[in-house]
C-alpha cells in the first residue's frame, strides 16, 4: 500500500475543496440570474416600488453581487453560513432540522436497496438467460422507466387509500415505535428503492457477468470449482470496483434528488429545502443546499474510488 | 334612530343580520329591508349545498375535544407567524389560531366585531372603536389601546414589508383616546373601515413585537410547535376569552403542494380537511363515503390583461373584440369543469351585495369579435398572448381563445411561462396576458386596488377620470341605494371600457370529512376565511 491511498485521498480532497469553491461560485450568480430577487418574490403580487426597496435594504440586497459572494465565503469559511433572508432564522439551524430527516430516509433506503441489488444482480448474472434473469432484467427496466410520483401515488391509493394499512403521509415525528417507524417509512422507501435498485443491480449483473467471462474464470470452472465459489471467491472482488461506482452515484440520488418523494408523502426533507429557497431566491439557503449536495456526492464518489484501488491489487501496488 | 348611534357596531352578540352598513347609517326604510332579506336570501342559495350538509349536525351539541389535521396547498421555508407578511391561505389559517382582528366577517361578508367592541363614526373619516375588557395575550398581559395603534400603525412602514401597505395607507393616524378606546383617522371617508380591519394582515400582536418566532396574540389557540416549511402545531389556549371556543385540543396544520397527494391525504383519513381541490378530483372525493366536497362562490376570478397603453390594446375596438372572443361557456365548462359562474367583464361578482345584475351579458360573438379587431388592423397577424400556471387556467382559456381566434383569422401565439417568478416578471408588463385576482372583501378595495388610474395593481394601466372620481365617491356615501347605484355605474364603465376581460368567476373548492362539524362558509377564502380552526369541532 506504501501510503498510496492516503495521498490519493488527500489529493481528491483539495480537489473536492476546489469543486466546491467553482460549484458555489456558479450556483450564486446562475440564482443570481434568475428572474427576481428576495424582496420581489417575498411580496409577489402585493409588491410596491417602496416596499421592495425597504426589503432590499433588510436583506442587504442593495449590496453590489460579488461583494455579497465574498462575503458569504468569507463567512462560511469560518464556519457560519450566515441567516436566510426569507425568515431571518440562522441557515444552520435550518438545515439541522432537516438533514438528518433526509439522512435517516437515504440510510434506510440504501440499507434496503444496496443488499437487494446486490443479491438480485449476482444471482441474475449467476444464472444469467434463465427465467430469474430475464424477469428480474424486465421489472428493472419497467420500474426505472415508470416516472417516481406515479410509483408513489399509485402506491398511496393502494396501500393508504383503499387498504388503508399505512398512512399517505409519513409522519416521522411520531415514529417512536418500530410499527411506527415501519408505517412511515414503507412507502416511501419501497419508491425509491424502485428507481435506484434497478440501476445497480443492472450494473452489478454486468460486471460481474464481465468477470464470469474472463479466463481465470473459465479456469476455475474447469477446474471443477463450484459456481457459488466462484462468483463470491473470484468474479465479486473483481467487481467490486464498477458496483461501488454504480451504488455510489444511485446513493447520491437519494441526498438531493428525493424532492418527488419528499412532498408527495409530506417528508420534511432537505430537497424541500433546496427547492423552497430556489423559489424564494434565498440565496444563503440555496448555497448552503448545493454546498451539502455536492460535498456529498463528491464524497461518495469518493469511497467508491478507494474501495476499487483497495479491492485491486494492481492498482495498490502501482 | 338617534343622530348619536348611527354608524354604531353592535357586538357580536346581538348583531345585525343585514350585510351593509349603510343601511345603519342612512336609517332604514321598508324597500331597504327588503333588499337586505333578499340579499341575504341569495347568499343562502349560494352555499345552499353546505348548509344542508352541516344542518343536520346543528341538532348536536358542538364536541370538545379531539386533534384535527388540516392541509393546504402551499407551504414553504417563506412561512410567517407575522401577520403582515402572511401571503396565502395557509398563512392566514396559521395566524388566525394565534391572532384575533378587531372585527371578522361573516357568511355575507359582513363585519362582525372580535377585539373591538364596537366601532362609531359620523363621516366614516374618524372612527372611535371601544375594544373588548378582559383580553389578554398569551403572555398574560392585557390588551391595550397601545397594542392596536402599534399593530396597525406598523404597516404603513415600508420596512415592515406588508403585504396590506396599500390599504393602510388610507389610515392617516391611529391614537388611544382612552384606557379602552382607539381612534382611527381615515385620509378620505370609507365606510369600509370595519371590513377593512377583518383583513388577516391587520391581526392585533403585542405593542412592540420584533421577533415572530413564536406568536405571542389573543387568539384561541398557542403555538406548540411552528416550523416553517413543515408544520405549525397549536394547541388549546385554556384562558381564551371566548367561553367555550375553540371546540379542538390540537390543530396540526401543514402544506402538501401535490394535488393527488392531497387528495390521498384525506381519503385515507390522515388529514380532516383540505383546500384547492381541483374539479378533477371532485368525482373521487365524493364517491368515498365519509368526505365531501364543500362548493364556495366567490369572487376569484382570472381575467385576460390587454395593457391600454402599448399595442395591440391601446386600440378600444382590439380590446373589445378581445372580450367578444371569449367563449365564456366554454371556458366554463373545458377549462373549469363547469365549477365557475359566467362573468361579464367586471370584476364584482354574484355574491356580493353591490353586483349589477342589470348589466347585458357580453356573449361569445365571433362576427362582432372580427368587425372589431378589424378595424383595429390585427387580422392577419400574429399577437402573442403570456398565460402561466401560476394563473389558475390562463393556459386553458388562452388555448380556447387562440382556437376561436383562428377562426376568424386573427393568430394567437400562446406562450406558456412558468410560474416562477410569474407575478414580478410578466404580469401587467406584457401587452396581452393574463392575472388572477383574489376576492377581496369590499367591492371598494377591488376597485380601488386593481381599476383606479392610480391603483397600484392597474393590471391593464387603465385610465379613466369619471371611474375615479365616481370610485372615491361611493368609499364615502352612506346611504345605500346611492351606493349601489353607484357601484352600478362603475360595474359598467369596466365592462365597456376597461382592458380587462373576466369570463368566469371561480368556485372555491375544499375536500372535508364529514367528521368536521361547524362549519360556516365565508364566500371569501377557504377554511371559513381561514378562521375554522376556532369553530370547529370533530364528531368521533
Amino acid at each position: 500500500m506504501n501510503g498510496m491511498v492516503p495521498r490519493l485521498i488527500l489529493r481528491r480532497l483539495a480537489v473536492a475543496a476546489l469543486t466546491l469553491l467553482l460549484v458555489s461560485a456558479c450556483v450564486f450568480f446562475i440564482t443570481n440570474l434568475l428572474p427576481g430577487d428576495a424582496a420581489q418574490t417575498a411580496l409577489g403580487q402585493a409588491a410596491t416600488p417602496e416596499t421592495v426597496a425597504a426589503l432590499r435594504l433588510q436583506y442587504g440586497l442593495d449590496v453590489p453581487a460579488p461583494l455579497r459572494y465574498a462575503q458569504w465565503l468569507g463567512n462560511l469559511l469560518t464556519g457560519n453560513p450566515g441567516m436566510s433572508l426569507v425568515n431571518n432564522a440562522p441557515v444552520a439551524q435550518m438545515i439541522a432540522g432537516r438533514l438528518p430527516a433526509s439522512l435517516m430516509l437515504a440510510a434506510v433506503t440504501a440499507a434496503v436497496s444496496v443488499p437487494l441489488a446486490l443479491f438480485l444482480g449476482i444471482v441474475s448474472a449467476m444464472y444469467r438467460g434463465s427465467v430469474f434473469d430475464r424477469t428480474v432484467n424486465v421489472s428493472a427496466v419497467s420500474l426505472v422507466s415508470v416516472p417516481e410520483f406515479l410509483v408513489a401515488t399509485v402506491a398511496v391509493m393502494i396501500f393508504a387509500v383503499k387498504l388503508r394499512w399505512l398512512s399517505a403521509l409519513s409522519h416521522t415525528n411520531d415514529a417512536t415505535t418500530v410499527a411506527a417507524f415501519i408505517k412511515a417509512y414503507a412507502m416511501p422507501v419501497m419508491t425509491l428503492c424502485c428507481v435506484i435498485v434497478a440501476q445497480m443491480t443492472r450494473m452489478t449483473r454486468a460486471a460481474v457477468i464481465d468477470q464470469l467471462r474472463s479466463s481465470y474464470a473459465e479456469m476455475a470452472l474447469l477446474k471443477g470449482v463450484k459456481r457459488t465459489r466462484i462468483v463470491l471467491r473470484h468474479a465479486l472482488p473483481n467487481a467490486i470496483g464498477p458496483i461501488a461506482n454504480a451504488v455510489a452515484l444511485s446513493l447520491s440520488y437519494l441526498l438531493g434528488g428525493v424532492i418527488i418523494v419528499e412532498s408527495i408523502f409530506n417528508y420534511p426533507g432537505i430537497a424541500t429545502l433546496m427547492i423552497d429557497a430556489v423559489t424564494t431566491r434565498d440565496m444563503p439557503l440555496v448555497q448552503a443546499c448545493s454546498m451539502i449536495f455536492c460535498a456529498g456526492y463528491l464524497l461518495l464518489v469518493l469511497t467508491a474510488d478507494v474501495l476499487a484501488i483497495v479491492s485491486n491489487p494492481r492498482l495498490k501496488t502501482r | 334612530m338617534s343622530k348619536q348611534e348611527n354608524g354604531r357596531y353592535p357586538t357580536e352578540g346581538n348583531s345585525i343580520t343585514g350585510d351593509s352598513l349603510e343601511n345603519v347609517q342612512g336609517g332604514f326604510n321598508r324597500r331597504d329591508m327588503m333588499r337586505t332579506l333578499l340579499a341575504g336570501s341569495l347568499m343562502t342559495v349560494g352555499s345552499a349545498g353546505l348548509l344542508s350538509a352541516s344542518g343536520s349536525a346543528m341538532a348536536l351539541p358542538p364536541k370538545r375535544g379531539g386533534k384535527m389535521r388540516i392541509a393546504t396547498q402551499t407551504s414553504s421555508t417563506a412561512d410567517t407567524l407575522d401577520p403582515a407578511k402572511t401571503a396565502h391561505s395557509t398563512d392566514y389559517t396559521r395566524v388566525h389560531m394565534f391572532y384575533n382582528g378587531l372585527t371578522k366577517l361573516d357568511g355575507k361578508l359582513g363585519p362582525q366585531m372580535v377585539l373591538a367592541e364596537e366601532m362609531q363614526t359620523n363621516d366614516a373619516i374618524l372612527w372611535t372603536v371601544k375594544l373588548r375588557k378582559g383580553v389578554t395575550f398569551h403572555d398574560g398581559k392585557p390588551l391595550t389601546p397601545a397594542d392596536v395603534v402599534f399593530s396597525l400603525m406598523r404597516h404603513k412602514d415600508p420596512a415592515t414589508a406588508s403585504k396590506a401597505k396599500v390599504l393602510a395607507d388610507q389610515i392617516e393616524s391611529v391614537k388611544a383616546s382612552g384606557p379602552n378606546e382607539v381612534q382611527i383617522k381615515l385620509t378620505s371617508a370609507n365606510a369600509d373601515l370595519p371590513v377593512i380591519l377583518a383583513t388577516a394582515q391587520f391581526l392585533i400582536i403585542r405593542d412592540g413585537t420584533a421577533n415572530f418566532s413564536m406568536p405571542n396574540g389573543t387568539g384561541a389557540f398557542k403555538c406548540k410547535e411552528f416550523t416553517p416549511g413543515v408544520r405549525t402545531i397549536a394547541v388549546r389556549n385554556e384562558g381564551y376569552w371566548k367561553s367555550g371556543l375553540p371546540y379542538l385540543d390540537e390543530v396540526e396544520l401543514f402544506g402538501i403542494p401535490d394535488e393527488a397527494a392531497r387528495v390521498n391525504a384525506l381519503l385515507s383519513g390522515d388529514v380532516h380537511w383540505i383546500n384547492d381541490v381541483n374539479a378533477r378530483s371532485t368525482g373521487r372525493v365524493k364517491s368515498t363515503a365519509g368526505y365531501t366536497v364543500m362548493e364556495t362562490r366567490s369572487g376569484q376570478y382570472t381575467d385576460l390583461v390587454i395593457r391600454q397603453d402599448v399595442a395591440p390594446g391601446n386600440s378600444m375596438d382590439f380590446t373589445l373584440g378581445m372580450k367578444y372572443l371569449m367563449d365564456r361557456e366554454q371556458i366554463k365548462s373545458a377549462a373549469f369543469r363547469n365549477y365557475a359562474v359566467i362573468a361579464n367583464d367586471q370584476p364584482i361578482d354574484p355574491t356580493n351585495r353591490f353586483h349589477f345584475a342589470g348589466l347585458p351579458q357580453r356573449p361569445y360573438d365571433p362576427e362582432k369579435a372580427k368587425f372589431h379587431l378589424q378595424k383595429a388592423g390585427v387580422l392577419g397577424s400574429t399577437i402573442p398572448v403570456v398565460a402561466s400556471v401560476a394563473a389558475t387556467g390562463s393556459v386553458d382559456m388562452a388555448v380556447l381563445m387562440q382556437q376561436s381566434a383562428q377562426k376568424i383569422g386573427l393568430k394567437l401565439d400562446v406562450k406558456r411561462v412558468p410560474a416562477d417568478g410569474y407575478w414580478s416578471n410578466q404580469w401587467m408588463k406584457v401587452p396581452l396576458g393574463f392575472g388572477n385576482i383574489n376576492p377581496r372583501p369590499s367591492a371598494d378595495i377591488l376597485l380601488t386596488q386593481f381599476f383606479k388610474s392610480d391603483a397600484q395593481w392597474n393590471e391593464s394601466g387603465w385610465k379613466n377620470a369619471q371611474f375615479d372620481q365616481l370610485v372615491v365617491a361611493a368609499r364615502g356615501e352612506t346611504d345605500f341605494n346611492k351606493r349601489k347605484q353607484m357601484y352600478a355605474d362603475l360595474q359598467t364603465l369596466v365592462h365597456e371600457k376597461c382592458g380587462i376581460g373576466i369570463p368566469v368567476f371561480i368556485i372555491n373548492l375544499e375536500g372535508v370529512s364529514t367528521k368536521v362539524k361547524g362549519i360556516d362558509p365565508v364566500p371569501l377564502g377557504a377554511f371559513m376565511n381561514y378562521t375554522c380552526a376556532e369553530y370547529i369541532w370533530l364528531e368521533a
